[in-house]
């Protein structure tokens, strides 16, 4: 009889990209939910639209340069694409908005470059960033959190807002995040705590001022340092699973801790502090899900660190003097940027290759 | 080295370090671990291939028919390196022709096929057991002549590695083991450790090493037990002056693949690396396999060539999965007979391990020196390789590349069939290892990749080395058809200068001719027409004949003057004689002319073109002579 023929090694770890892609997606489950709890049902349609247009493009692009489409969509990363880009929106913000940043990722930054593993740029982020320069508006309306809202909108009134702009009762989305402070008598548009204190420090508030603010109950902002708990803990959970190294989230948060911490030493009133950096915004988002995309990543060990340290660094320059009050999405497609460079000057020495380095 | 502590009577720990990279596949040396290694019955039919190692074929010396016994020499010993083989067992040579090899390749070569007579008589043995009062040479000799050769990975003639190897400082008997499956290490340890480090003795008298360390991988307990018994054992009957010559140690080295690759052993025990295109002799260090140190034992203490090996039988096709004693040249068909082999659809059968194995197309080949497992899993067990997947740059092949590579480059390089950059990033450095295919979540086949690549560059470089010689040679021709032109050039024009020269003398003659009105000048036309040179003989010998006549009838009227007193009468004489004088000459001189001619005209010819030959050839020699001075 003869057998069958086959090249070393015949043993594999068994952990494809669609393993990875689904246990991301598995580690993103305590941020979304923390997300869907202070901000309501908005996050969680934003996800499903995403998820349905990024499959459809994907589908359709791969159909048009010839691929197979069944193995293509089969790897989820699209899935994760058009998920990471839904929950980095704000949650009520109008259907076109996500429909335009997810074709825009998926057939433009993904496809048009190559496809899976050809991308320069992070799809997400690039999605993100074309809407917060082309949709400012509707790119920061974020939502009070359920703590010091008046009520958040239900299930129905959240698609109502999302597909319509009012909810069955006739409020708009203004309306909405409109908040009675109780200090004043007119309630005022809510604002995120980021962009709270960018304000605030603009007009020449001191940082204890700023804070003084009802966003920050807590240590980062109300609702918001769940939200970053929750990704965080689904980081050290894809750690532990061993989807992604330390090195990129290490050196992103000990990057900006420690700029952060400089500021709050040289300028504490001026500047904000650790916490806030750490928690508040998109920071673990950026450092666990975001940043350590392998496809648009630097490859070594040490260009790992270079890079995520790269972006730690963009991070805290461009809110702390930037003209936006988060700034994840700009700091990782500038590290994209970098990556070639990176990668080129960060190439391991060879086994027996030393003296020739030396 | 020598900075090792020496022995003090305890197991001094060494300091260990660590390779980059590495990976933790499952192990799965049980269940074919738990068993002592086995014995099966003599096969029929032995196939022995000429060549079951590096170097150069060595030439039969048996033919059909001969009848030898077990440990016989079938093949002449020490032709540039090659290794004799030895018959297996008692039996009659019945074919020499080709065989399918145990070959990753598939393809067939040399061997010697022989029908055992099933009563493994041995043949003559020469032991060497008092080695230490031989010199080198003598032992190396007799290593060569048992066909020692590494029993761990690519076959290398032992005799060889050994003679190269100057200024060993560290000998390391490795005994990792460290690609799943594979047992046959492991077993030789636990059952023949004082066989291993007697060998390791010998190795260590022969290189001088001050130190051998018997590396082994933490997840075989037994074997670290049982060897570092032997070891001790072996101490106290060192003499003291022995022990404080060297050191010799069991080493537990932590489980991670590819720990027991030569190189990643070296950089665990000694820090070191082995410099790129260097041999770890170049630091110092000499690697042998711990199955070789016990090949080496036999051969000297008992003279028993390498005939057998220890193979792991392994995988869950394999009803009764074991290690074994299997003599070299029995059919791979033969051993699996004997442990409950039911294969499954499609079934693979691999000689190694998971990791570096190669699958067999069928079971006819062999069991050869290098030959230390058969592996035959299920699908289920060791699944086939996935679909190919794009490559999403996650970098986990570099993370796990034990030779510090990166496997990501090199495999789009290889795509762009990139060989400048293959070579920038030293995929030559690649030891095919596997565990960047092995954790790739795109299952891309690296190293297939990397093997393609490889083979495509050797071609490569014998295409370019072949191209460059048909250069050279087509250069040399063209320099050799230029020159000669030139030559030929040169000897033209020299040639009609020579013809113009002459051309310009026969002229001034002809005009020095015309001027003294002479016809003498006949020569220059005699090279060119005999028939007028013999017509103009003939005018000259008949002027001449004039001449004479002349003379005669002046005489004659001399005489006649006497007699001119009378000159009526004188005058009618005289013209009576110039008549007769007249009609004698025209006589002679058409007899003359006849006779002439005729003679001359053949001869003449002949001298002509012999003179036009002469004067070619010294033209043709003028014009090189003037060649030569220029």
């Amino acid at each position: 009889m003869s057998f069958f023929i086959a090249s070393s090694p015949h043993h594999h770890m068994r952990r494809n990209t669609a393993d990875l892609m689904r246990l991301v997606l598995l580690a993103m489950v305590p941020g979304v939910l923390a997300q869907w709890y202070f901000f309501g049902w908005g996050v969680i349609l934003q996800i499903a639209l995403a998820i349905s247009v990024a499959l459809a493009a994907e589908a359709l692009c791969l159909l048009a340069r010839n691929r197979e489409a069944s193995s293509g969509l089969r790897d989820y990363t699209a899935v994760v694409t058009a998920a990471l880009l839904a929950i980095s929106i704000p949650p009520l913000a109008p259907w076109w908005v996500i429909v335009i940043g997810t074709l825009f990722s998926i057939v433009i930054v993904k496809h048009l470059f190559g496809g899976v593993g050809h991308n320069i740029f992070n799809p997400a982020m690039a999605g993100y960033v074309l809407l917060l320069i082309s949709f400012p508006a509707q790119m920061t309306s974020w939502l009070p959190p359920v703590t010091i809202a008046h009520e958040l909108p239900g299930f129905w009134d959240s698609v109502r807002l999302l597909l319509f702009g009012f909810t069955g009762d006739g409020y708009s989305l203004e309306q909405i995040r409109h908040v009675d402070t109780g200090a004043m008598l007119d309630a005022v548009v809510m604002a995120t705590p980021l962009d709270h204190i960018k304000t605030e420090l603009a007009q020449g508030f001191t940082l204890s001022e700023a804070k003084g603010a009802v966003i920050f109950q807590g240590v980062a902002g109300s609702g918001w340092q769940w939200v970053n708990l929750a990704y965080l803990a689904g980081g050290l959970y894809l750690l532990k699973q061993r989807v992604i190294s330390w090195h990129i989230p290490g050196a992103l948060l000990g990057t900006l801790a420690v700029f952060a911490l400089l500021g709050a030493v040289f300028a504490p009133d001026q500047l904000p502090n650790v916490d806030i950096h750490l928690f508040s915004g998109a920071t673990m988002l950026a450092a666990f899900f975001i940043a350590t995309d392998p496809v648009s990543a630097a490859t070594s060990t040490r260009g790992k660190l270079i890079y995520a340290a790269l972006i730690g660094l963009l991070i805290y320059v461009i809110r702390t003097w930037g003209g936006y009050p988060d700034a994840v999405a700009f700091a990782v497609l500038l590290a994209n940027l970098c990556v070639p460079v990176i990668d080129q000057y960060t190439k391991p020495t060879a086994y027996g290759h030393h003296e020739e380095r030396s | 080295m020598s900075q090792v502590q020496k022995y003090n009577g305890q197991d001094a720990d060494i300091q260990l370090w660590t390779f980059p990279g590495g990976i933790h596949p499952p192990e799965r040396k049980a269940p074919a671990n738990q068993e002592p290694i086995r014995r099966f019955p003599l096969a029929d039919e032995f196939i022995i291939p000429l060549r079951q190692h590096i170097g150069a074929l060595s030439e039969v010396q048996v033919s059909v028919g001969d009848h030898v016994r077990k440990g016989d020499l079938l093949s002449a010993p020490g032709i540039e390196h090659g290794l004799p083989v030895h018959a297996p067992t008692s039996g009659e040579i019945i074919e020499i022709g080709e065989f399918p090899l145990n070959h990753p390749s598939g393809l067939s070569g040399p061997g010697i096929r022989l029908r055992s007579d099933h009563e493994d008589t041995w043949g003559q043995r020469h032991p060497l057991p008092d080695y230490r009062n031989q010199s080198h040479l003598t032992v190396l000799e007799h290593l060569q002549r048992m066909g020692i050769a590494g029993l761990g990975g690519a076959g290398f003639p032992t005799a060889r590695k050994v003679a190269g190897a100057r200024g060993i400082d560290c000998l390391i008997i490795n005994g990792a083991e460290c690609e799943p499956y594979i047992a046959a290490d492991d077993r030789l340890m636990r059952e023949h450790a004082a066989e291993i480090v007697r060998g390791s003795l010998i190795l260590q008298w022969m290189t001088h090493a001050s130190s051998i360390l018997i590396a082994i991988e933490d997840n075989k307990p037994e074997a670290i037990a049982a060897m570092r018994e032997a070891v001790a054992q072996t101490r106290e009957q060192l003499s003291a002056e022995q022990q404080s010559d060297f050191v010799l140690k069991v080493v537990v080295i932590p489980t991670k693949y590819p720990s027991g690759g030569e190189r990643q052993l070296i950089q665990i025990l000694t820090g070191k690396q082995v410099p790129a295109h260097g041999l770890p002799a170049d630091i110092g260090i000499l690697m042998h396999n711990t199955g070789t140190a016990w090949a080496i034992c036999r051969a000297i203490e008992h003279g028993e060539p390498l005939l057998e090996r220890v193979v792991t039988l392994t995988g869950e096709s394999i009803g009764s999965p074991c290690t074994a004693w299997v003599p070299l040249g029995t059919p791979v068909q033969h051993v699996l007979a004997h442990v409950d082999f039911t294969p499954e659809a499609q079934q693979r059968v691999i000689i190694g391990g998971p990791m570096m194995g190669f699958t067999l197309p069928h079971l006819q080949v062999p069991v050869i020196k290098t030959t230390n497992c058969i592996l035959a899993p299920t699908r289920k067990e060791l699944p086939p390789a996935g679909q190919e997947m794009p490559c999403i740059r996650c970098g986990a092949c570099a993370d796990v590349c034990p030779a510090s590579l990166l496997p990501q480059q090199l495999y789009w390089l290889a795509n762009a069939q990139d060989y400048d950059g293959l070579k920038a990033h030293h995929l030559a450095d690649c030891i095919e290892c596997g565990a960047c295919a092995y954790v790739c979540p795109s299952e891309i086949p690296l190293v297939q990749y990397y093997r393609q690549a490889k083979a495509e560059m050797r071609e490569q470089a014998i295409e370019h080395h072949k191209a460059e010689i048909a250069r050279q040679r087509f250069e040399a021709r063209q320099a050799r058809l230029e020159r000669e032109k030139e030559e030929r050039l040169e000897r033209h024009a020299q040639a009609a200068k020579a013809r113009e020269e002459a051309l310009a003398a026969r002229k001034q003659q002809a005009e020095q001719r015309s001027a003294s009105g002479t016809t003498d000048d006949a020569m220059p036309d005699a090279n060119s027409d005999p028939v007028a040179s013999a017509v103009a003989r003939a005018k000259a010998r008949k002027a001449e004949r004039e001449a004479a006549r002349n003379e005669e009838s002046s005489a004659v009227t001399g005489t006649d003057t006497v007699q001119a007193q009378d000159p009526k009468k004188a005058a009618v004489a005289a013209a009576v004689a110039r008549a007769k004088a007249r009609k004698e000459a025209q006589a002679a001189a058409q007899k003359d002319t006849e006779t002439n001619t005729e003679a001359s005209t053949p001869e003449d010819k002949k001298k002509a073109a012999v003179a036009a030959a002469v004067a070619r050839a010294k033209a043709r020699k003028a014009a090189k002579q003037k060649d030569e001075d220029s």
